[in-house]
């Protein structure tokens, strides 16, 4: 029990619990101080509150008792291992320096995120069996898929986190990320921004979907705001994680391993954070004035006012400017997404087929060639919002070019595969699978770049087929392929192969059926975000099929769960390189010790020349050797 | 070499079944409009673009899956070759080749489908949480329902009154967006007589899976029958009860307010006039004629019991005169 309350989580929460009491205490009594009437106000509260409860969190946990040691000149050493006199699994529940714990953080918390906005899932999917409301209100549904979005675009940006943090340090053979303090800052800004999206679903709701556009996001039940202050907080774990990532790999790197020797996934993960790094401050500034606008009623994005913006002499304000602050943020984040995931089947394609990577340097390049064009597309979500032809037609030709790069990947990617010796353990399977399920993202791009035929599509059920399959090829497949693949490094144990081989054969044929169900419901004519469809439109077979489907996607889910859960804890010993990788965290002991690597890296061959006789990637020097 | 017969030749019979079987599946509802057909068309090309592009990928892939697996007992590694820059050279010219010419065919059709057309004919469709009106300037009444006269083109000027709503009607192919305080253009031309719905494509709020109206493309004569049947009924509504009840559609009272006592989101004008209305702060109050003036002007003011307040919009004080606003009380008392 003691230790239990000595668990910096605890703390956190604690923390978060007496910093929104606080903060809802401070807007009753300055109510109170001014004469008000009535003394409370759901929503200066609950927003003051969410705020200070952030903070509150972060001062709990201890995410920032290092730098305040710093500004009044007290000395914080660097610590390795669990707290003095505490269990090693206790780390795991503090601010630990370790980027191999913060990974192993990020990704079990993004794992639980995806848990809850899964289930999310499966209550509307049920709703969506038949027309009619048989389960919820329809400001309940508009909730839930609101809540859907942003809950699995929050783990997703946590799968990443997990994914970055855990291996790049380890492929580039830097002892840790560059700013360890802010790495776990970065973290743990994600719990308490996650509780807020979740309290925001109990305190009314919000019915604008993940896109917040306003007016209605102005008028929207008080989980609007909530939700909006989440978003920003997630966004901040963003901007800092991006940040470290890049100085980490430009400055941590060994002197021997040039940009062109680096392994393919630094590459990705350097395109990724430069998107989070540069686009993020643009969607949190949007949410910021979102707030703002309701609070202290300046009209940015409304035309329509109020009586207190009126009273305010508050001029008229623009929604689509939102949509244009919105989404110069939400479209590179599809690539902060789908990126590192790209990485992953690039990574172990040639570990697998036992030969090189084909094109490297293209392959490298096209990261970051998407990670570019990916700030130049933004409006192609916006084409039917009354700009004219001038303005649409550039990011029409900006979107349809970002196929290219795409295209040499998937090509490289076949190259790869030919003449290999192939062999198909589970994290293989969900790497061809990815492969497959981003091929058909790929090809339900172009009909919704060009307007003519967007005009159509746009938000139809095809625009949600269309993410769904970018997502799950581009992330959830690769993130699974990397969880088995990096588990026995992680863990030191092996997984479970029939179960592994059993996750992956529910779970591709039923996203199959889930997501071209889904394109078809858009060319039927179904709308996205309906709450009830008209029966007329011939749909609800299909939505049957497509809730089955989820509902199997779901199972598989758990079932690979179990087997990690299970497998960690009393499966037979792994070695400690049991895919024969050439890359240099499997040249290391399983698990890998607390100081990575004992003897500094040097890279003496290619990262990927598999099948050259006697050549190895890295090699161990001793100390002092290279610098 | 010995690969590239058999797979260029399953290529090409995937291409073939792929493309059949899309077909096959009807995927759109019947196109209803000229600027459908150009729409179409460009589907078309998209679907046997896509029908060749899948069926390259996953034919190779299962192809190479197949047939460079490792054999049992084969512990070697593959072929060592790290590329070619030949290969990586077209598939990156190629693939922009062709996107270059989708986007020049995406241009000259959103210029065929956005063109203005030298007889068209304004159509006003206001939108407002969550209900469709339609105003017919050159005529001078407006209505609820959609009637449009077969070929004729029409410019559909699209206003918000709230927040954002979408135009759209599937068979028409083409949507756009209403936004407050602007006014986007729309330009469709039916060319088939029958019966469609418009929905509301941008998520606006509880009710915008119900945000409907219906649409009829009608024979020109159905058409001219039709407006000089709404131009009598027109001059026809010149009492205030009247004008109260066209009040009642245009200014969007029916999204939240039913006539036969059911409850949508705010309470039902059947039987109100007169009725004891309980309070959110306990109290009760005769729904007189105060009482309801107050009621539309200052919506918050005073709340009925088990209604939330802040749905209704605050500016209709603005938006109506006073005169407005007794033809609504008139109507209301109409209501038993």
């Amino acid at each position: 029990m003691r230790t239990f309350f000595k668990l910096g989580f605890v703390r956190g929460l604690l923390g978060q619990v007496l910093g929104t009491l606080f903060g809802m205490g401070l807007v009753t009594g300055t109510r109170a101080a001014l004469g008000y009437d009535p003394l409370w106000a759901a929503e200066p509260a609950w927003v003051i509150g969410g705020l200070l409860g952030t903070l509150g969190f972060m001062i709990g946990v201890g995410a920032l008792t290092d730098w305040a040691k710093w500004a009044i000149g007290v000395e914080t050493p660097m610590h390795h291992g669990a707290p003095a006199g505490q269990p090693e699994w206790t780390r795991y529940f503090a601010v630990d320096l370790s980027h191999k714990v913060i990974g192993v953080q990020y990704t079990v918390w993004g794992i639980m995120v995806l848990l809850v906005g899964g289930f999310l899932a499966t209550l509307f999917r049920v709703e969506l069996l038949q027309p009619g409301m048989q389960y919820f209100t329809t400001d309940r549904y508009n909730t839930l898929i609101s809540a859907h979005g942003i809950i699995m675009i929050s783990a997703i940006l946590l799968g990443v986190g997990g994914m970055i943090n855990y291996l790049v340090p380890l492929m580039i053979g830097a002892s840790d990320m560059a700013f360890p303090r802010l790495n776990a800052f970065g973290f743990w800004i994600n719990v308490p921004a996650s509780l807020l999206l979740i309290t925001a679903m109990f305190v009314g709701g919000w019915d604008t979907g993940w896109t917040a556009y306003p007016p209605n996001s102005l008028r929207t039940a008080l989980g609007g705001p909530l939700f909006f202050l989440g978003f920003y907080t997630i966004g901040i774990s963003s901007i800092v994680g991006g940040l470290n990532l890049l100085v980490t790999v430009f400055t941590m790197r060994p002197p021997s391993m040039n940009l062109f020797r680096m392994p393919i996934f630094v590459w990705a993960a350097v395109g990724t954070s430069v998107l989070q790094l540069l686009a993020t401050q643009l969607v949190g500034l949007a949410m910021l004035m979102l707030i703002v606008e309701r609070s202290l009623h300046m009209g940015f994005f409304t035309p329509v006012l109020n009586e207190a913006a009126i009273a305010l002499n508050s001029p008229p304000g623009d929604p689509v400017l939102f949509q244009h602050l919105f989404w110069f943020y939400s479209h590179p984040a599809v690539y902060v997404f789908v990126l590192p995931g790209l990485g992953i089947i690039s990574e172990l394609l040639p570990v697998f087929a036992r030969k090189p990577l084909f094109g490297y340097k293209w392959i490298a390049l096209s990261s970051i060639g998407i990670a570019f064009l990916g700030f130049l597309v933004w409006a192609h979500h916006m084409f039917t919002s009354g700009m004219s032809n001038y303005l649409r037609l550039p990011f029409m030709y900006a979107t349809l070019i970002i196929a290219v790069p795409t295209g040499v990947k998937f090509f490289s990617w076949l190259g790869t595969l030919w003449g290999g010796k192939l062999t198909y353990p589970t994290p293989m399977l969900f790497v061809l699978g990815a492969i497959s399920v981003f091929l058909l993202g790929g090809l339900t791009g172009p009909p919704a770049a060009t307007i003519t035929t967007d005009l159509y599509l746009h938000d139809s059920y095809w625009v949600v087929g269309h993410f769904h399959q970018t997502f799950f090829g581009g992330f959830m497949f690769p993130f699974f392929a990397a969880m088995y693949y990096w588990f026995p490094k992680v863990t030191g144990r092996k997984y479970n192969e029939a179960l592994g081989k059993l996750h992956f054969w529910l779970m591709l044929p039923s996203f199959w059926v889930m997501s071209l169900g889904q394109i078809w419901a858009g060319l039927l004519g179904m709308r996205r975000r309906i709450a009830d469809y008209d029966p007329a439109l011939g749909v609800q077979n299909i939505q049957v099929w497509i809730t089955i489907a989820a509902f199997v996607i779901a199972l598989s889910i758990l079932i690979g769960l179990y087997n990690f859960i299970v497998s960690a804890r009393s499966a037979e010993v792994a070695e400690s390189n049991p895919w024969r990788s050439r890359s240099p965290e499997w040249q290391i002991p399983s698990p890998i010790p607390e100081h990575s690597f004992a003897m500094p890296l040097a890279v003496v061959g290619e990262p990927y020349d598999y099948g050259l006789p006697g050549s190895v990637y890295v090699r161990m020097a001793p100390a002092g050797a290279g610098d | 070499m010995k690969h590239f017969l058999p797979v260029t030749a399953l290529v090409v019979i995937s291409t073939f079944l792929v493309a059949a079987g899309i077909d096959s599946l009807h995927l759109m509802p019947q196109n209803a409009s000229v600027q459908g057909e150009t729409v179409d068309w460009l589907f078309g090309l998209h679907f046997k673009l896509i029908a060749f592009l899948f069926s390259l990928v996953i034919v190779i892939m299962v192809y190479a899956v197949v047939v460079f697996r490792r054999r049992a007992g084969d512990d070697g590694e593959g072929m060592h070759f790290h590329g070619s820059g030949t290969l990586e050279f077209i598939w990156t010219v190629v693939p922009a080749i062709i996107v270059v010419f989708f986007g020049y065919i995406g241009t000259t059709t959103l210029i065929t489908v956005t063109a203005a057309q030298p007889d068209e004919v304004a159509i006003e469709a206001v939108s407002r949480q969550w209900v469709w009106n339609f105003n017919y300037p050159d005529d001078g009444f407006s209505s609820e329902e959609l009637y449009l006269p077969v070929g004729q083109p029409i410019r559909f000027d699209l206003k918000a009154m709230d927040v954002l709503h979408a135009f759209w009607v599937p068979e028409f192919r083409v949507k756009a967006d209403a936004v407050p305080g602007r006014t986007n253009v729309l330009r469709i031309t039916p060319n088939r007589i029958g019966e469609y719905k418009l929905v509301c494509a941008e998520l606006c709020g509880t009710r915008h899976a119900y945000m409907m109206a219906p649409v009829k493309v009608v024979s020109r004569e159905a058409y001219s029958a039709w407006v000089a049947q709404k131009v009598a009924e027109e001059a026809a509504k010149n009492t205030p009860e009247a004008r109260g009840a066209a009040l009642y559609i245009s200014q969007g009272c029916k999204g939240c307010h039913s006539l036969d006592g059911s409850k949508i989101v705010g309470p039902t004008w059947k039987g109100l006039y007169g009725s004891p209305q309980e309070l959110t702060d306990g109290t009760t109050v005769i729904a007189d004629d105060e009482y309801l003036y107050n009621s539309i002007v200052k919506p918050n003011l005073q709340v009925v019991a088990g209604y939330p307040a802040n749905v209704m919009p605050q500016n209709y004080g603005e938006l109506l005169t006073d005169d407005n606003i007794n033809n609504i009380i008139a109507y209301i008392k109409t209501l038993k």
